[in-house]
């Protein structure tokens, strides 16, 4: 679904180098990240609870002073550099925080001043009628749904027309509604160059919207791949033939198909790579399968191929390092 | 340090805390001007009219100077504490943290806007006060030079106080439990001369005296303490708040994990 592709020859935007959280309890919920993240794409960060994913994002943007290793964003050192680094950076947090007393204007105009930029009325009403929020702009925010304090959020994140979107677990607790228009949202600002790190528990989310997937877990980055090439590369298919009555045994001349029995022999299972069928002719076995299976006479009732989700991967990864 | 000044942060935030006064108008400037007009009727009016002159000037004109001070300090540390403290408990910090702002500038913002608030108020108590009494300024220059460095300097203080209480009850002890104390023990309502030897020295290891009588010597020009002294401990007060914070900001104590 990306109209635009990354450039991976361009230095990357963000440079994680190394990078190392221990926090005063002696905990470590980083040990050690490195992590390049292209201008213009998106990236999501996956992860269970306590992985490190938040850690790792307010380090970048400043909440958290990290204990050790280097990040860049944009060439500058974010310690050293930060404002250049956080000028280029806006935050949506995972918590809902909001200063329930302000107007819905008022706390996106102070997000823009306090970015050092100057007021752009203008500006500040394109973004809240991207997110739907101009009509509620005199609103008190404790007046707000969830679901509208999330924009609301958005809106102060992209105030200050910052070139890389942190996201933290945004569709927590959000209604599907929403969640389209976000990334709806998420989709426009790519296309104007934008570049957006999100951090999720959804997979299906990642899945959808990504160009890179990032697993995070303990405190590592396990892997950090094109999420199509994850796919390939780690997605199993399963090719699942129905049988109209049960079977004994495989059936002779398709032993050389790695064929097993299932469900009391009501079914036939194939397991292949996902990239079985695309390479090297390996199409064809398929087909031989097929004619294989006219040919033994099978009573075949039905034929379905599953392919492996960014969830089952994920899971399939977790467990193993576990 | 990096890159310039981020002047429009600066002014974010101090119009974000000046919007919050304005909204919260009846707290914030009405209940210390009811509050004060109060003190008049009561100690200037009923009671004052029994009580001889001090130091030559009539009981309501002298407790004015400690009347204002009282007000100014409870408000400056509580402005000060709150701006800060709210972000911190509702979770906005967030955005003064990833902001490309130095904590300098936060800190200006944020002082600045309590300094302010406790000025204005400061001001319309003196013009209260002088519904009911005379007043009279003697060194109008000095009179504003310790309103303004008292103003900052206990704003300074509320605002390490916000970023040190880890609950509303913390928050309010110091301007709840120790300023007013300080302030009616500080010779706000009298003269220290007017105490026993053994409790006038006492009186000198509380700081709230220096600001009483440094005010008060500049509207009457009668003091418990040389004038000169009173500005060397605010002073004094200024540098030991500006040295605590710069400490806070170089090991982001309570602000960054």
């Amino acid at each position: 679904m990306s109209s635009i592709q990354p450039n991976s020859s361009k230095p990357p935007i963000v440079s994680i180098r190394n990078l190392t959280k221990v926090y005063g309890n002696g905990f470590k919920a980083l040990k050690g990240v490195d992590l390049d993240i292209r201008e213009g794409e998106i990236l999501a960060l996956l992860g269970p609870n306590g992985a490190g994913k938040t850690t790792m994002i307010s380090i970048v943007c400043g909440l958290v002073n990290p204990s050790g290793g280097q990040v860049t964003v944009g060439g500058h050192d974010v310690v050293r550099d930060f404002r250049a680094t956080r000028s280029m950076i806006g935050l949506v947090p995972q918590e809902l925080t909001t200063d329930q007393f302000e107007t819905v204007i008022n706390t996106v105009t102070f997000s823009r001043g306090l970015h050092g930029k100057s007021k752009n009325p203008a500006l500040i009403e394109q973004v809240l009628k991207d997110l739907s929020l101009w009509d509620k702009r005199n609103n008190m925010l404790r007046e707000l749904s969830g679901g509208m304090k999330r924009r609301v959020l958005i809106a102060k994140a992209l105030a200050h027309e910052p070139r890389i979107l942190f996201l933290d677990e945004p569709t927590a607790g959000v209604d599907v509604t929403l969640r389209r228009d976000m990334w709806q949202v998420v989709e426009k600002l790519r296309e104007t160059g934008v570049t957006i790190i999100l951090t999720t528990h959804y997979i299906e989310e990642a899945e959808e919207i990504a160009d890179r997937v990032g697993v995070i877990n303990a405190g590592e980055l396990l892997l950090i791949e094109d999420k199509t090439t994850l796919m390939k590369k780690l997605g199993a298919k399963q090719l699942r033939l129905e049988l109209t009555r049960p079977l004994e045994t495989v059936p002779p001349g398709l032993e050389a198909f790695d064929l097993k029995l299932v469900d009391d022999g009501r079914a036939l299972v194939h397991d292949y790579a996902a990239d079985e069928t695309h390479g090297n002719g390996q199409g064809s076995r398929i087909a031989a399968l097929m004619k294989a299976l006219a040919a033994a006479d099978v009573p075949l009732a039905d034929i379905s191929t599953h392919q492996s989700s960014l969830e089952d991967i994920f899971v399939k990864l977790i467990g193993e390092r576990a | 340090m990096t890159g310039t000044f981020n002047f429009e942060a600066v002014k974010a935030i101090y119009y974000f805390e000046m919007a919050r006064m304005r909204r919260t108008l009846l707290q914030s400037v009405i209940s210390p001007v009811i509050t004060t007009s109060l003190y008049f009727i009561v100690f200037g009016t009923a009671i004052g009219s029994r009580i001889q002159e001090v130091g030559g000037v009539s009981y309501g004109s002298f407790i004015t100077p400690g009347l204002i001070m009282l007000t100014l300090l409870t408000q400056c540390i509580s402005n000060g504490s709150i701006g800060i403290y709210f972000p911190k408990f509702t979770g906005t910090i967030y955005e003064l943290l990833s902001a490309p702002v130095a904590m300098s500038e936060v800190l200006i913002g944020y002082v600045g806007a309590a300094a302010s608030k406790g000025l204005i108020i400061g001001l319309i108590i003196l013009a209260t006060a002088s519904f009911f009494v005379d007043i009279h300024i003697a060194h109008p220059f000095m009179m504003v030079l310790f309103l303004v460095l008292t103003a900052i300097t206990f704003s300074l203080f509320g605002f390490i106080i916000g970023i040190w209480a880890k609950n509303f009850e913390q928050l309010n002890i110091v301007p709840m439990l120790i300023v007013p104390p300080l302030t009616f023990l500080g010779g706000s309502f009298y003269s220290i001369d007017m105490l026993p030897p053994f409790w006038q020295a006492v009186s000198h290891f509380n700081p709230v005296l220096y600001l009483v009588s440094g005010f008060r010597w500049s509207f009457y020009e009668i003091a418990d303490v040389n004038p000169i002294v009173s500005l060397g401990m605010i002073g004094l007060f200024l540098v030991i708040c500006l040295s605590i914070l710069g400490w806070i900001f170089r090991t982001g104590y309570r602000l960054r994990s």
